[in-house]
């Protein structure tokens, strides 16, 4: 017997090593069959299972048991087993009851999208365009809460806090004390420090970044620009604290934004340190390597940046020049 | 009379100290599992007595214990599960004030079956004549040598504790109740696994209910096939049922399983009927997360049998006629109770008490409760009725624990049963609010009501 197990999604087979989540089985294979995830986080240790927007329908257990199970799971914390076959985007029941769930997400969200710095690459927003409906059911009055510094550089908006709890589980992994948690239970839980004391650790600002929504945000970014019309660079540069390797956000020749790179999924590859992140914003401090590839389908894309002339900074600079040649020579056929 | 095991010396003065418990047969159990009976021995009787969960779920308490894992050189734990908080149920908190050694002796029973040397008893938080009471009796306990070290000679040690919970009804499911012991946030943990493979400390736990604790007793008594007498089918021996509501005596009952729900309610030895001569309206047969029934079915099945207090028979038609045991808290509704104020109310206790870690729930609460605040107080839609059904559909099965669905069943129930209740609400916003509905049709012989679905 081999040691790796089959398992079908949507009559897509794929062959995982056993232990594999449904989800990360879905990502392996890739494209819209991948369920959509809030809470779950590849990078953080226990995430998962909060949100429920992952729901698939597991209709064959297993070759052993081929029982299906009897409600919906989360595929975010269900391992495959071997022959288990798996609906997604083709069980109707999965699709409602997905945006019961995307439903139940945006009634209590403020929908404050026009002045939220996350519109653009928030995924609360491109779930509601696909699942939610054009109009709200909800007609009472939303939960509010007072916006809360963590620090000087970190604000959080807990109106849009849809309680993934990806902080917290970034600020345990970070910390070796529980230092940032929830306060109260049900509707009107939310996320604190404690006695609202900054998260005192170099690293503290990544919790900006596995934020699914617009709920910590970079008080040095805050109302700057919109994202769209910024424009993604991958850089790097020699850190101490961390592995150096950014993505910075221009809006001319300024960057406004330093953020970790993300993945197809929105999750970071390497958490970087507060430095790079709120202190290094000088095209001077980093090495631009390329733009950064965004999926055609994000908003950030409707700039076609990566056709566009090359930006100033590197057309001058002959180092750059050479550390974007592919990209020049991209552009130089368009 | 029927028999009662655990309530049998309920009246005896005195009972809640050791001496007056021993001299009624008190700790027999214990001499005889540790001194005669090897541990799968113990776990064999309950398997054959047929004892089933009594905090909600009814699983076979036996089939719960042979799961444990039992790994070498990892400590395994029993935790009794007294975080008691489900509107309408109060008999473990009776069970405590009243028998205290019972539940001890059932613990040192049951630990010694599964093989556990520390066990704790998770109170809630509000019971703190109960918390003081146990820990007396433990002390008590002690001192006779019936807990620490070496137990009676036969080289078993065990020690028992008691820890106060914070109050939150969401601390009573299991893995909650483990998060809160181990003195985290009492959020339910996602699973598999299951305590029974990794439960407190990452280590296998079974987390019994006290009645279901308690049962060990008479079952190790008496033996498991005795016990298995008791009781009807798949329902075995006597449950504690908490009456209460409009009940000439509402109280703490120990019924044998398979009782007919018409003589629970109306016969002389049980709750002697409604009070005040009215007439029956509904009840909720087990605690208020089970689905609420007109007096129709609740007193007869769909087919026109009679219904009986048992596992299988309360459940009887699923979820479009039936209802479930639960926790035993049988509440009454006369005539002249509001079904959607009932409802609202339910509504806002599982509002309060959803942990908020999952987003149907910790949304889907509060959004119920908010629309039947809104048609309680006249201000409702005839599409609230539909929308409310369309919230509980979106918040049952789709959560991580259980209190999803105990909070979507009620109200779902509700307006299955009762939904010519809620139209008048909405139709006469303004006479609702100082008169009821009444009874309507729903004591009615069953054929009208079988069709509702």
């Amino acid at each position: 017997m081999s040691d790796k197990v089959k398992v079908t999604i949507d009559g897509i087979t794929v062959e995982v090593a056993p232990g594999t989540t449904i989800l990360n089985a879905a990502r392996q294979i890739g494209g819209d069959i991948v369920p959509p995830a809030m809470c779950y986080y590849s990078k953080l240790e226990g995430s998962g299972g909060k949100c429920r927007t992952c729901i698939v329908k597991v209709s064959k257990g297993s070759e052993k048991d081929p029982r299906p199970m009897p409600k919906l799971v989360a595929s975010c914390r269900t391992t495959v087993m071997d022959g288990m076959e798996v609906m997604n985007i083709t069980s109707p029941e999965v699709i409602e009851a997905r945006s019961g769930v995307v439903e139940m997400l945006l009634i209590n969200h403020p929908l404050d999208c026009p002045v939220c710095d996350q519109a653009g690459e928030c995924d609360l927003q491109n779930l509601g365009y696909e699942h939610g409906l054009q109009k709200t059911r909800y007609e009472f009055e939303r939960r509010t809460f007072e916006r809360i510094d963590i620090g000087d550089k970190i604000q959080l908006h807990m109106n849009r806090c849809i309680l993934c709890y990806r902080c917290v589980f970034t600020a345990d992994q970070i910390t070796n004390k529980r230092v940032h948690g929830i306060l109260n239970r049900g509707d009107h839980s939310e996320i604190s420090t404690y006695i609202q004391t900054a998260v005192d650790n170099d690293f503290s600002g990544n919790v900006i970044d596995v934020c699914p929504v617009g709920a910590l945000t970079d008080k040095t970014f805050r109302f700057k620009n919109r994202v769209w019309f910024t424009k993604p660079i991958d850089a790097h540069r020699d850190c101490p604290t961390c592995s150096g390797k950014v993505t910075l956000w221009y809006k001319g020749e300024d960057v406004l934004r330093v953020t970790a790179r993300k993945d197809v999924y929105g999750e970071v590859e390497e958490f970087i340190c507060n430095t790079c992140r709120f202190d290094k914003k000088k095209t001077a401090d980093w090495v631009i390597e390329h733009p950064t590839h965004i999926s055609d389908t994000s908003v950030i894309a409707s700039n076609h940046y990566e056709t566009l002339k090359p930006l100033p900074v590197i057309q001058n600079n002959e180092k750059l020049k050479e550390a974007n040649r592919i990209e020049l020579e991209k552009t130089a056929k368009f | 009379m029927a028999r009662k095991l655990l309530l049998e010396h309920i009246n005896v003065p005195g009972i809640n100290t050791l001496d007056v418990y021993r001299q009624k047969g008190g700790y027999r159990a214990v001499e005889k599992a540790l001194k005669t009976l090897t541990p799968d021995e113990v776990v064999e009787e309950v398997k054959k007595s047929g004892l089933r969960g009594r905090g909600g779920a009814g699983f076979p308490t036996g089939m719960k214990w042979s799961f444990l894992a039992k790994p070498e050189g990892v400590p395994r734990y029993l935790v009794c599960n007294a975080d008691e908080s489900e509107p309408g149920t109060f008999k473990d908190r009776y069970l405590m004030t009243h028998i205290p050694h019972a539940l001890i002796e059932g613990m040192i029973v049951s630990s010694f079956a599964l093989g556990a040397n520390t066990s704790y008893i998770y109170v809630r938080g509000e019971m703190m004549p109960q918390i003081r009471i146990l820990e007396r009796a433990i002390a008590e306990a002690k001192q006779a040598g019936f807990l620490g070290k070496n137990i009676l000679g036969t080289g078993y040690d065990l020690e028992l504790y008691v820890q106060p919970g914070g109050g939150a009804y969401i601390c009573g499911e299991e893995t909650a109740l483990l998060e809160s012991l181990e003195g985290k946030r009492g959020n339910p943990r996602i699973k598999p696994p299951f305590p029974a493979i990794a439960g407190l400390y990452g280590c296998p736990t079974v987390v019994n209910n006290v009645e279901s604790i308690a049962a060990t007793v008479p079952i190790i008594n008496d033996g498991g096939e005795e016990y298995a007498k008791i009781g009807i089918g798949r329902s075995t021996g006597t449950k504690l049922i908490s009456a209460s509501g409009n009940l000439v005596r509402p109280g703490v009952y120990e019924i044998e399983l398979g009782l007919p729900v018409e003589e629970f309610i109306y016969s002389d030895e049980y709750c002697g009927g409604i009070a005040n001569g009215k007439r029956l309206k509904a009840t909720v047969a087990g605690g208020s997360s089970v689905p609420v029934l007109p007096a129709n079915l609740t007193l007869k099945l769909a087919n026109g049998d009679p219904r009986l207090m048992s596992y299988e028979s309360l459940s009887e038609g699923g979820f479009a006629t039936g209802t479930m045991m639960g926790s035993g808290g049988f509440i009454a509704f006369d005539e002249d109770q509001c079904i959607v104020r009932n409802t609202w109310n339910f509504a806002r206790f599982y509002h309060h008490e959803s942990c908020g870690q999952c987003s149907p729930c910790r949304e889907g609460t509060g959004w119920m409760e908010k629309v039947l605040h809104r048609i309680e107080y006249g201000h409702g839609k005839m599409s609230d009725i539909d929308l409310l059904v369309d919230v509980s559909k979106n918040i049952e099965g789709n959560t991580i624990c259980p209190l999803g669905d105990a909070a979507a069943w009620p109200v779902a129930s509700a307006i299955r049963h009762f939904r010519d209740e809620f139209e008048w609400h909405v139709k006469e916003p303004v006479k609702s609010l100082d008169t009821n509905y009444g009874l309507a049709n729903y004591a009615e012989p069953i054929a009208k009501a079988a069709i509702t679905e």
